[in-house]
Formats: structure tokens, sequence, C-alpha cells
């Protein structure tokens, strides 16, 4: 699988604004299919404060009810990507 | 004449190490203000003055370990001051004379002090003296480069006089042993008893649902809020768990400072106020409750916060956690625990329904209350939580 520029920037992005969150995790161990919560013992105040990053940084909205699409970064760059086009 | 003491933080605190002191002799500081930094064995504190006036004298120096109740400073009615070693160096009024503008260079360029002998104003000898200082290095503003009083009153504030805190390791150890010794008091001394309730969420959790859906995501709410918010007003009519065990007997306070746990990613845990949680609209608790816990974990907490707990309410749900059997952090005589949201069989107008719940459990001082007191209590909390828009 080729990586677009454009997706290399937003997963440079995102682990920025994940290690603001969680300032002592590994990033660069991260699994991109298993979920925040998982493996970066984020709480759901971490988890609130991560959307509101994204929603700052990406100028998206994202609803309560999407929020299970974002607890990846799999899932973060698909939506990232689909709602900045 | 108001005296700054090392405040305690919490029952497991003896003593602090002075970081830094915020202000200078000479400054003036109201209530409320942060007067100095100070390092407990759980982080790093802004200590809040609590009285008015004009900072008379500093008696600690920054790196100093002192017990709790050490008088640190000493903070004097506006006026003039009470010591006269301590009185601002008289300059005696120069005649104003009509100058060519100084260059920037001349503006910054302090005359050097001679070699030899060093130039110090008596009264900024004597202060230097009083802080530990070595004014050797210091570079003097005064007549031919003499090091004032204000210099040196300046150079409390310089990097040199600023304590290094903990590292991360040695602080996580010191905390370790603080909470052990905080909680084996409270085990040796607090008669706990333990009551629990499971409360149907389905009405709180619906109602959150739609709150959030019309709020924006910066302005959205947690649970954990409305459990907050909920246990704030419960004590209003049950106030004797809203109470502070002093000299053998319970106090119970006016307001209501709830303590909420909140764990430091690198291990161990504090438990800030979250102040007058009874009357805070649930928006503003939920900005408090987030900033307190971006405020805990970056160490920088005021002593207020701290010190001011009346009672702590913590929520496990997020490890698994179904149900809290909690220690009572002294001198508080109530700890009010939540487990995690669960999808559980209900029966509600005879039918078995799945509904969402969470058992909520109370650990109670029984010097202060009993089992009686505490169902009520519980009682009450759940009765809010199925009134979720009321909250």
């Amino acid at each position: 699988m080729t990586t677009t520029p454009s997706d290399a920037d937003n997963r440079a992005h995102l682990l920025r604004l994940l290690g603001e969150i969680a300032p002592e995790a590994d990033l660069a161990t991260l699994n991109p299919d298993v979920s925040f919560r998982d493996q970066l013992d984020l709480d759901s105040m971490d988890f609130l404060n991560f959307v509101v990053s994204l929603h700052r940084a990406f100028h998206i909205e994202i609803p309560e009810s999407d929020y299970p699409k974002y607890t990846t970064l799999s899932g973060c760059l698909a939506q990232v990507a689909a709602l900045r086009t | 004449m108001a005296e700054f003491v090392m405040p305690t933080l919490g029952a497991d605190m003896t003593e602090g190490t002075l970081v830094q002191w915020k202000k200078r002799v000479g400054d003036r500081i109201a209530k409320g203000e942060i007067i100095a930094e100070v390092d407990t064995e759980k982080a790093a504190i802004d200590v809040e003055c609590h009285a008015n006036g004009i900072i008379d004298r500093l008696l600690t120096k920054p790196g100093e370990k002192v017990p709790v109740g050490t008088v640190m400073a000493v903070i004097r009615d506006e006026g003039p001051p009470a010591t006269a070693s301590l009185q601002p160096q008289h300059i005696a009024p120069q005649p104003v004379l009509r100058q060519p503008i100084p260059t920037p260079a001349a503006k910054t360029a302090p005359l050097p002090a001679p070699s030899g002998r060093l130039r110090i104003s008596p009264a900024a000898r004597k202060l230097a003296a009083e802080r530990g200082f070595d004014p050797t290095g210091l570079t003097g503003t005064g007549p031919e480069g003499a090091i004032t009083l204000e210099d040196i009153a300046r150079a409390g504030t310089s990097t040199a006089d600023i304590a290094k805190p903990a590292g991360t390791a040695e602080r996580q150890a010191r905390m370790r042993q603080t909470i052990a010794a905080a909680m084996a008091r409270s085990k040796r001394e607090i008669p706990h008893y333990y009551l629990s309730t499971t409360i149907d969420l389905s009405h709180a959790l619906a109602w959150l649902t739609a709150e959030n859906a019309r709020r924006p995501v910066t302005e959205r709410l947690l649970v954990s809020v409305l459990f907050i918010k909920a246990v704030a007003l419960a004590l209003r009519q049950i106030p004797e768990l809203n109470a502070l065990w002093k000299d053998g007997e319970a106090v119970r306070s006016e307001r209501i400072h709830i303590g909420t746990a909140i764990s430091l990613r690198q291990g161990g845990l504090v438990a800030p106020a979250l102040h007058d949680a009874d009357r805070a609209g649930l928006g503003d608790l939920m900005q408090r409750f987030q900033d307190l816990v971006k405020r805990s974990r970056a160490g920088s907490l005021r002593s207020s916060e701290l010190s001011d707990p009346t009672i702590t309410v913590t929520s496990l749900g997020e490890q698994g956690v179904e149900t809290v059997f909690g220690v009572i952090y002294p001198p508080q005589v109530a700890l009010v625990g939540f487990g995690k949201v669960l999808e559980r069989p209900w029966v509600a107008n005879g039918l078995v329904v799945a509904r969402p719940v969470v058992i909520a459990s109370l650990s109670a001082d029984h010097r202060v209350s009993d089992g009686h007191r505490g169902g009520l209590f519980l009682g009450e909390l759940d009765r809010l939580l199925q009134e979720p828009q009321s909250l």
C-alpha cells in the first residue's frame, strides 16, 4: 500500500495530537488498528480532549454518535480523509 | 501582620519544599494570589496567600524543606514596613536634569563595580543574608555598580534561586509512600462502613445523549459530571457526610467541595476539589473538571484545590470495575464510588428489560454517620440521577 503525502501529513498530525494527550506513550509502536484506549490507557476525559483536538486541528465536526469511528489511528485517518475532501 | 505558613495540602502531607517564591519583598499581594510554588510528595503546587498586604519578609529559602505549619513569610498591612532592616533604601531625590536620551546600550549596561570589596548597601546585604543568598555574583544597578535592596529582591526570582522539583521516579516512590501512610491511617482510625446500590441510568444517559447532540464538541458533558453534581446535591440532604474530622469530632462543612480522584498518567493519584459543586451548572462543572484533570496531570494544581475537599468521589468504571470499596481520605468522613456503566437485566413494570446501570457505593465513617443515613444518601443519589434535567 502506498501512502500519499496527505495521509502522511495527517498521520503525523494525529500522532502529535495523541502525544499531547499521552506524552509518556511510545507512539512509534502504536498499532493503527487497535483502540487508543487499550494501547494508551486513555480515559473518557482523554478521549474527549482528543476529539476536541481533532475538531480544532482539522476543522471537522464530530457528533458524539461518531465517536466509535475515532477510536483507532486507522479510523481517524479514514474519517479525516473523508471529511476533508 | 500576617504569617504565611507551609500549608497542609492533605492528611498525608507533613512537610514541603519551597521551589520558588512568586513574590518579592515589598510586593503587594492579595488574598488568593499565588505566593509560592511548593513541592509536595505528590506534585509541585502553586500555593495561594490567605492575606492581603505587602510582603515584609521571606524566611524560607528555595530548596529548603520545612514542616507543615512553619512560618515561611511575613505579610504586613499596607503602610510603612514594620522592621527597619527591611525598609526600602531611602533614595534622596535627585535634581531633575535635562539630559540627552540615553542609548539602549547605556540603559542596559550598569557601571561595573570596582574590583576589590563588594559594593552593596547594608539593607541589601541583610536581605541577602536572610535569604541565604550570596550576592557576590550579582550585577548591581546602584551608584558605581552597588548592589541595592531591589537587586537582591529581584534576584529572588532568578533561576539560581529556583529549586529543582523532584524527578518523576522519585516523586512516584514518594507519592506511593504518602498514599500508603494516609490510607493506613484511615484504616487504623476510621471505622468504615460500606453500602452500595444499583442505579438505573437509562434516563440519565438518554438525557445526556440528547444534551450532547445539541452542544458543540468543546462543551459536551461526561456522565461522571452528572455523578459529581448528583453527589453534591444529595449531600445537601445528608450533610453529615460532608464534614471533616477535627480534634475528636466531626465538623460539618457549609460548602460542598468535591474531591475528584484523578489518576496521574505515570502512576499515583490526586483528588483536588471542585469547589461549591452543588451550586455549579453542569457546563461550568464540566469545564472546571476538564481544567482540573489537565492541571493535575501537568503538575500545576493550586493549594486550595488540594486542601479544601470535603468529600471524595472516585469513578473506576473505565478500568472495568463494577463496585468500588473506597478508603476514606482523612480528615474527610465519606467517599462515594462509581463503577462501570453496564447493561444488565432490569425489572420494570413486571417485565425484564436491558438497562444501563451503575453501582454507586458509599464508604462512610461510623463515628459520624450510620447505615440508615448512608442508605438515605444513596437513595437521594438514585432519585437525583432519575431527573438529570434538574441537575
